[in-house]
């Protein structure tokens, strides 16, 4: 089993992901440079956060035209699952792999702060081993994550379960139905807006659990369970 | 011309000719306050360097300190303040990007960036609220984008700041022992320009910076680029992993003419550049404007012939441009060509090390007059005078700002902003770091000897309450124009402070910066020295924070006096400037600090929050609204010297802590604490939802901790978006 990290120019969180699948998941994990366009040795891909690009123009509109993409775009179409974070995340909407927008915060500031997000469907792989409406203590950190999409949008999203994470209480960018992370249609491309690499040990987080990191753990069950 | 007559006679002699334009645009950057340190050099020499962590101390581009392990630390301090005056996000921004550089430069990757800023009165004054707005934005901005957290820091406010700001950066960074880069060079090395291309931008920027600031020089100010610098960073750490650079150097004031001129001067040799091989961004830029440019993101590589191909590879995989300006020569001249004619040459040695200025002190008349004041009778309602106080911009909670930061990139921050006295980040050592930026403007007017003083002791009081053994401090001097006499006996006051407290406390100074000349159409800045101080932790058991537990019992350490010069009491509440200032005993404080490390290693001590801007009112307000839960004090039992109950609550007496402790542990805390003879008392305990301070049975303040939170928490936020 083989996990890549894409890394863009401006990726920043690609060390932080791979520390926790490395050395906190043990788990077989490589960094993958943007210009790649082989990733067929890999299980799943993970789009970690960063300002791709400075995010210039829009958060992740020039990442989602690199070469590695299309590969990505690929993957998703095979049915490996495929996780974008944060800035990943924009990147798979920018790309088409998810649908809706990005917005910026509405308070038009960058915000970074603890908060709570709740599961809304374990049909993902990421979200595989995870109770319905477990909540999870997990840090935001962006600038343009106010999520939105047009009603019709929104109920599709609804009516085929694919709305993954929300926020709970706290929604701290102003995102549509407090929406926090959301997959395609088939379920296996998964974006979320929080960080929860972030929040994988206990030691950094100082508000309550690391359940964070079941995350990642059913993606490890979900691949295991699949061979 | 920013050069003086004998500055230019001195050259003269020293040259045995007349120096022509370009190498007066050159020395001029050079020997500008800002790259030189002219006035301040010999005084600077006075603090303590040596430490037996210390491998690199002052005068480079960071100091190094050996963390055990094979691993090092490196930190930095920078400001830029006239840039932010002018324009704050572009000012405060390239601040950000400049001790990064530096920090890079010793071959280290930066993990963590602090700052320190002051502004005028943000209630009153819409012009303060602007600079703020967007200097928070601009430090941000940046450091949101390197995906480096910024994670600790201080804002203080006050009037004198009214037309200008302070905006002090650090930066602290991890590396191998083995990787750091002391620079050396070989005849016939390459020598290398790489990153943003050199533009009109931040022309004259450090002799912009070294004159007061009497017209907005927005071309001296330069514009950022995080995503390149990004790069950079990730170019240059692949490259010294690769073991394929001889030297690095970043491009900061004075541009291209300082880096070339100190480079040659550390490394001993010559340099011999090509200045028309500069990639550019604007057509048709004078040499002169080439040399002077504080373009940014830019570093100055040496590399050999043999490393060339790979360093260049890995400047193409990150699509960085570069080009190879010039070599390393077997001389010690700075040569500076145009195709092939030459259009300077001169001794890099004195270039780079300007004529030192004879400066001369006076005691300032002020300082006499400010030592009596008028005294206020005792306020009646100290409900009232406590929720003001938790209003005051310089006491609220800094929410505002830090939730601006990415604090948490990185996966280091253990302790975060909010809670505990300085934030604490994970090494790959499984140790801990700490460090705090502390400043207090309004102490170092009064009395700039014990005002830095007591910065240098509140710096190292937070690093303590974390569980942290100080190591090693940073300082930044920031004053006004050092020609004006009283003025720079300021400076040696301060530099006097800084020294007795180093020395007896034993915590080497390893890196500063000295800032003169900040003056707007206000007038001169107050004194205002911030102190930089790094702790380690070997043990993950010993990080403390501030958060405390209901039934905990609370004990104050130290003694309280009538100290409430420059208190944000005196001047945010009654108006009144001047008196007397909290005077710290260094000899005291290394007991202090041994019995708090010792208490906090043998697992006697839950919570600790350092007593200083507030006084000990403040100090137990804010440890019950970060752990929403209340407090019952008997003012009775607290250790002082005070002749008045509101003195007893705001004083910022140094040498203080809060910690809390569980009620089996207090024989064990009091025997410790009466083998070194340190001042406690044994106050109250946690309890209920009050903040509650009795005295011998009367009340004295006693008020909800939801209100005290909502005031403290919301403050800034509601006088930045609404107010």
């Amino acid at each position: 089993m083989k996990i890549g990290i894409v890394v863009f120019p401006g990726s920043n969180c690609d060390m932080d992901v791979h520390y926790v699948f490395r050395k906190v998941l043990h788990t077989n994990t490589e960094f993958i440079w943007h210009k790649h366009n082989n990733l067929q040795d890999y299980d799943a891909i993970i789009l970690p956060g960063g300002f791709t690009y400075g995010d210039r123009l829009r958060a992740g509109v020039i990442a989602a035209f690199s070469p590695v993409m299309k590969e990505v775009k690929r993957l998703a179409t095979e049915g490996k699952p495929i996780l974008g974070i944060c800035n990943g995340f924009q990147i798979l909407v920018e790309s088409g792999l998810l649908p809706g927008a990005f917005m910026k915060n509405d308070s038009l500031k960058f915000v970074c702060k603890w908060i709570n997000i709740t599961v809304e469907t374990n049909r993902t792989p990421f979200t595989y081993g995870l109770k319905l409406n477990h909540q999870i203590s997990i840090p935001v950190a962006n600038q343009e994550g106010r999520f939105f999409a047009d009603p019709k949008t929104l109920k599709t999203l609804e009516l085929n379960n694919q709305i993954i994470f929300k926020y709970h209480n706290d929604n701290p960018n102003g995102s549509v139905n407090a929406i926090a992370g959301i997959s395609n249609m088939k379920g296996n491309v998964v974006g979320i807006m929080p960080h929860p690499e972030r929040a994988s040990e206990n030691i950094l987080n100082p508000f309550g659990n690391n359940d964070a990191i079941l995350i990642f753990k059913s993606l490890l069950d979900y691949m295991d369970e699949q061979k | 011309m920013s050069l003086t007559q004998e500055e230019i006679i001195y050259l003269k002699d020293k040259l045995k000719r007349q120096p022509n334009d370009i190498e007066l645009s050159i020395v001029q950057a050079e020997w500008s306050e800002h790259c030189s340190y002219k006035s301040s050099k010999p005084y600077i020499k006075l603090l303590p360097t040596e430490g037996k962590r210390v491998i690199i101390g002052p005068g480079h581009d960071a100091g190094v300190l050996d963390l055990g392990d094979g691993y090092v630390v490196t930190v930095h301090i920078e400001s830029h303040n006239h840039p932010s005056v002018v324009e704050p996000y572009g000012g405060a921004a390239t601040g950000v990007g400049g001790v990064i550089r530096d920090i890079l430069s010793m071959g280290t990757r930066p993990i963590a960036i602090f700052d320190a800023l002051r502004f005028g009165n943000i209630k009153k004054s819409n012009h303060a609220k602007w600079l703020f707005k967007h200097v928070v934005r601009g430090i941000a901005d940046y450091g949101n984008c390197l995906g480096i957290p910024t994670i600790a820091g201080e804002v203080e406010f006050d009037n004198s700041f009214e037309h200008y700001c302070l905006v002090d950066v650090a930066s602290i960074g991890i590396g191998k022992k083995e990787d750091i880069v002391t620079s050396h060079a070989d005849n016939e090395d390459f020598v290398v320009l790489v990153g943003g291309s050199t533009g009109r931008d931040g022309i004259h920027g450090a002799s912009f910076a070294s004159k007061a600031l009497e017209e907005e020089n927005r071309a001296a100010v330069q514009i950022p680029d995080p995503f390149l610098e990004k790069l950079l960073i990730e170019a240059t750490i692949e490259a010294i992993n690769a073991k394929c650079v001889k030297a690095v150097k970043d491009l900061g004031g004075g541009g291209l003419s300082c880096c070339l001129s100190e480079t040659a001067d550390k490394i001993g040799k010559g340099i011999e550049v090509d200045i028309s091989k500069v990639h550019v961004r604007e057509e048709g830029m004078t040499d002169a404007e080439l040399l002077n440019s504080e373009s940014q993101e830019r570093m100055l590589y040496i590399v050999d012939k043999p490393n060339m191909k790979q360093l260049f590879s890995i400047f193409d995989k990150y699509e960085i441009n570069y080009s190879i300006i010039g070599k390393v020569k077997d001389h010690t001249n700075l040569v500076i060509k145009h195709n092939n004619d030459v259009i300077a040459d001169m001794p890099a040695s004195l270039v780079a090390n300007a004529p030192l200025g004879n400066r001369i002190t006076r005691v300032p008349e002020y300082v006499e007059q400010l030592k009596k004041v008028m005294k206020v009778s005792i306020p009646t309602d100290l409900n009232t005078i406590l929720l003001n106080m938790l209003a005051n911009p310089s006491i609220a909670s800094k929410r505002y700002v830090y939730e601006q930061y990415d604090h948490e990139v990185g996966i280091r921050t253990i302790v975060k902003p909010g809670y505990g006295d300085a934030s604490v980040l994970r090494l790959d050592n499984g140790k801990f770091l700490a460090f705090k930026l502390d400043g207090n403007s309004k102490q170092c007017f009064i009395d700039p000897y014990y005002g830095s003083m007591g910065c240098f002791a509140e710096a190292c009081r937070n690093v303590i309450a974390v569980g942290a053994e100080p190591i090693g401090m940073v300082d930044h001097l920031q004053f006004g124009n050092p020609e004006d006499q009283e003025i720079f006996w300021t400076f040696t006051e301060v530099i006097r402070g800084i020294s007795d407290y180093s020395r007896v406390m034993n915590i080497p100074c390893v890196g500063g910066k000295v800032s003169f000349y900040n003056e707007s159409d206000n007038g001169p800045i107050k004194p205002s020295p911030v102190i930089g101080v790094i702790g380690l932790i070997d043990n993950v058991s010993q990080i403390r924070t501030s958060l405390i537990k209901e039934n905990d019992l609370v004990l104050i350490i130290g003694l309280t006096k009538d100290e409430v010069g420059g208190s944000e009491y005196q001047e945010y509440i009654h108006g009144i400037v001047g008196g007397n200032v909290p005077k710290t005993n260094p000899s005291y404080d290394v007991r202090v600090m041994h019995t708090m490390l010792d208490l906090i290693k043998n697992d006697l001590i839950r919570s600790v929050h350092d007593c200083s801007k507030g006084g000990l009112a403040i100090a137990l307000s804010e440890m019950c609204i970060v752990s929403n839960i209340g407090i019952e004090i008997d003012l009775a039992n607290v250790p002082n010297e005070c002749s008045r109950i509101d003195d007893l609550l705001f004083s910022e007496s140094h040498s203080r802590f809060v910690i809390t402790i569980k009620n089996n542990k207090l024989s064990n805390v009091i025997d410790l604490l009466e083998n070194n003879n340190i001042h406690y008392g044994i106050v109250g305990e946690v309890t209920d939802n009050l903040i509650r301070f009795t005295q011998g049975g009367t009340n004295v303040v006693n008020v909800d901790v939801d209100k005290a939170a909502d005031i403290w928490i919301n403050t800034l936020e509601e006088i930045m978006e609404h107010g």
